[in-house]
Formats: C-alpha cells, structure tokens, sequence
C-alpha cells in the first residue's frame, strides 16, 4: 500500500531506507556526489583536514563491559576540542566508542542508534546482540568511498548480549570486516599505547572498580605517549569518560568517581 | 459497447464510507485517557504479540482500529516519518501534529481516489512536557481530524465508550490506577463481558521516564496495578 504523503519503504532497517530515499543524508551518498561530478577536483584538493579523535577502548569484567575514551579532538598539531564525547549509548544495552574524522564519527553514531529504535519499533523486539554488531559492520563498509577522502570512521562497540548474559566486545576494520575480542580492545592513535596496559593488567573477572581503573590507566599511559589522546586535564577540570554496560543497561560513571580515581592515579605517581 | 454504469459523487463517498464504518464497527474499542502523569492507552486485545497500540517516537504513541494490515501499515509510515524527521533535524523536532497532518492527508487522498478506502480509525497522541498540554488526534478512515481533551475512543462502539466515559471521568486528572479501572469500566459496560487482566492490552506515554516515554504493560503489571 502506497501511501500519500508518509514515506514508504519494505525493509526494517533506517539506514537502507536513507541510503534508497535519502542519499544525500548518508555519508556515502554524500561523498558518491561529487566523485562522479568531476574526480579531477577531488584530486587537486589534496590531503582534507578534518578534527581527529582518538583511543577509546573497552574491558570485560565480571557483569559486563566498561567503555570509555578520551575528550580530544586534534586537527594537524592543534587541539580542536578539549571535551569531546567519544562514547556514545547506542540503545539500552549497547554502547559505541568512536575514533577518526570527528564530524562523521558522530553521525555515524546518531545513525546507528536511530537504526536500532527503528528496528526495534517497527519489529516490536530488538535486534540481537550479534545483529546489531553486523549492522554497525555493513555501516562502515557503506563508509568506504569517504575513506578514501580521508574521512575515516572507526567504531568500538560493546553490547550485553541478554541471550548469553556476558558483554562482548566488536572490532572493526575499514572494509567492514567485524571481529570478536575476548577481554578488551582499545583503538585509535593511542590505542597501542592502551593496549600495552591492558595486556599487563588485565585478568579475567575483574570487579567493575577493578575494570574502571584500568580503563582510566590505559587512558593515561596512552595520553602520555601519544599526543593525539587527551590526558586529564587538572586545570579546566576535563576527564575522560566511561559507560558501563551491564544487565541492568547502561550507565554514565559519575565525574566525581572518575576524578577520585585519576586524583589516586596521579599522587601514587608524583615523584 | 458495454456502458459503464453512472454512480453519483454522492453515493460514491456515502457507499464508501459506509463500508469504512462497517470494518471499523466490528472490532473493540481503544480508549487514551490523560492521567496524572501523561496518557494512558489501552484496548481489549486477546492477541500478546499484535499490538493495537505502540510507540512512534520520543513522546509520540499510536493506536489502530479496524484492519490489522491496514493500520499496521500506517503505524510503520509514521515511524518512518518520526525518525526521517528526527534524523534530518532533532529529536524536538519531531511532532504529534505533523504525524497526525501526515495521517490525515494521506487517509484523505486515498478515501477519495482508491476504490477501497481504509478501513481504520487511528489516534495520535502527545505528552507534552515542560507545562506543555497533551495533544490526542483521532483520525477517521476520510482522512478527518478531530483533536480531543481528556480522553479519546476509537474503534467499535466508540461512542458509547465515550458517553460512558465522559459521564464518570473526573474534573482533574486521575491516577494511572484509577484511570485505568474507568478505563476497564466502560468497555465492560459496552461490550457486556467482564474484561480479564489477560485480554487486555495497555501502555502509557509516562512524562516521568528518560527519554523515550512510551512503556507497555505486561500482564503481570497490569494485575499489579489493578490489585
């Protein structure tokens, strides 16, 4: 049944129906335009200089998944944002971290959180845990043509998946390749940095506290070394942030706890 | 030549909607029904997994009477439209009068130019926040419009319903428990069986929650509730 004036459509998913009726609101759509307006242009313009985010990573504990990432934004060697958000709550149970050209990061976030209200509204059930992680897969391979305009979009996702009752954590690669970690993952400029923390510390069933402070940790060292990743920042009172995704949903960690823990972190370290 | 017979505008229209009516009339009514805390909905649904009612966005519910495959295609439109719309613009954006002109446009253009018109009554309803009133939209299968206060019944002996209700319902708004049991009084009293907890389908558009206010009722909770 066609109807006048509403928009029509088959499938359940929101991204399909943009991508068939609205290409100019996704970002392949967008960046399909003026490759085939004239590809000579796109080749003068040269390296394109957008805000950069980076490292944000994610830990399994006993409950489920801590996510967190750092608040800034570089473009060349200048900070462009000091307080970004790079962790964004997908839906009641699943959360997505961020990294790469800022401004589709976050539309690519908005996307797939519309997606999933949209499949759960129109299906009267939500997608699975590993439905949810394909779909982000297929979003990011849609994103491939604007990678190589520089505008590279990397998601962290991390779900509690109700039907297993664990959290699990989701890579992806620029082709949309998806994979699996098992304890923790973190990505971006830092994300090696972070990475090497976690390896030491981590252990299998880590309490939540125990989890939270290894995720600000990773953040840490891996501010320390990598200029692209933000560290605390003492003086405008700017912390990293973290959401847990549990059974019970998700949830923001307060800035009060996330302080406490930096405010230990640094003392132990003062010389 | 076979001549095609000649059928008046008049009667065209008058056997139409008739036979909208007819559809219309032979299912159970939908009452929504402005409480404390926003609108409550509910509806004589033996069915647990076909819903009559649902959400459409943020603050956004709809209900369908009539034909199942019908309304269920406009509810999907209309969700469509909520979340295209909150999408290009923003969340506030997004508005029960837009979808409820959407739904009215388009039950008005095909009653007049399809030979089957639609054989549904929807409501629109709205919890406005912020001192903002609730916005509740009944739409007829003619594509007409009529925005309602306190409460709204469509679907089945929808008048009746509403005389009942209109008779009992308090000055100010009630509590979810009480608007409820009135709620359950006056499809009693109009369809002559007393309704069980089970056959019952109901949800609020709570102005209290996070978010998303839409919240269906399981069973359980509705024993709960009326206990």
């Amino acid at each position: 049944m066609k109807l006048p004036f509403l928009p029509n459509h088959d499938d359940p998913s929101f991204f399909d129906f943009l991508s068939v009726h609205h290409p100019d609101l996704t970002l392949h759509g967008r960046a399909a335009a003026p490759a085939t307006a004239g590809s000579d242009v796109m080749r003068g313009s040269g390296v394109v200089s957008v805000p950069q985010a980076t490292t944000v990573l994610g830990i399994k504990y006993q409950q489920g998944v801590v996510i967190a990432g750092d608040r800034r934004a570089t473009e060349g060697f200048q900070i462009a944002e000091r307080r970004i958000e790079k962790v964004f709550k997908i839906d009641e149970y699943s959360a997505m971290a961020i990294a790469g050209a800022a401004g589709p990061c976050v539309e690519m976030a908005k996307l797939f959180q519309t997606e999933l209200e949209h499949y759960e509204k129109l299906e009267g059930v939500q997608l699975s845990c590993e439905g949810k992680a394909n779909k982000l897969g297929q979003m990011v391979k849609a994103n491939l043509p604007m990678v190589f305009q520089g505008l590279v979009v990397m998601p962290l996702y991390v779900g509690y998946d109700v039907k297993r009752s664990e959290g699990r954590i989701f890579k992806y690669d620029l082709a949309g390749g998806r994979y699996e970690e098992s304890d923790y993952h973190a990505i971006g400029s830092g994300g090696k940095d972070a990475r090497g923390t976690m390896r030491e510390h981590f252990k299998k069933g880590l309490t939540e506290a125990e989890a939270l402070k290894l995720a600000f940790l990773a953040l840490y060292n891996a501010a320390d070394d990598d200029v692209g990743t933000g560290g605390p920042d003492l003086v405008r009172g700017i912390y990293p942030t973290a959401k847990i995704v549990s059974a019970a949903g998700i949830t923001d960690v307060a800035e009060q706890q996330i302080r406490g823990i930096y405010d230990t972190m640094i003392s132990t370290r003062r010389l | 030549m076979a001549m095609p017979y000649y059928v008046s505008p008049e009667q065209m229209m008058q056997d139409k909607a008739e036979y909208a009516k007819k559809g219309i009339a032979k299912g159970r009514s939908i009452i929504a029904m402005e409480y404390v805390n926003g609108i409550l909905l509910a509806a004589e649904n033996p069915s647990a997994t076909l819903h009559k009612i649902s959400e459409i966005y943020d603050n956004i519910a709809f209900a369908g009477a009539g034909k199942y495959s019908e309304f269920e295609n406009l509810r999907k439109a209309g969700i469509r439209h909520a979340d295209l719309k909150g999408f290009m613009y923003s969340r506030e954006d997004v508005t029960g009068r837009s979808l409820a002109n959407g739904y009215s446009q388009s039950l008005g253009t095909i009653f007049s130019q399809e030979m089957k018109p639609l054989e549904v009554e929807i409501l629109v309803v709205e919890i406005g926040h912020n001192g903002h009133a609730n916005e509740m939209y009944r739409i007829s299968f003619d594509g007409s419009i009529i925005d309602e206060k306190q409460s709204a019944v469509i679907g089945g002996k929808s008048e009746a319903v509403q005389t009942v209700l209109k008779e009992k319902l308090p000055a100010q708004s009630p509590d979810l428990k009480t608007a409820l049991t009135l709620c359950i009084t006056a499809l009693d009293q109009t369809g002559n069986v007393k309704l069980l907890p089970e056959s019952l389908e109901v949800a609020v558009l709570d102005r209290t929650r996070d978010g998303r206010k839409f919240r269906r009722f399981t069973t359980a909770e509705t024993k709960q509730l009326l206990a």
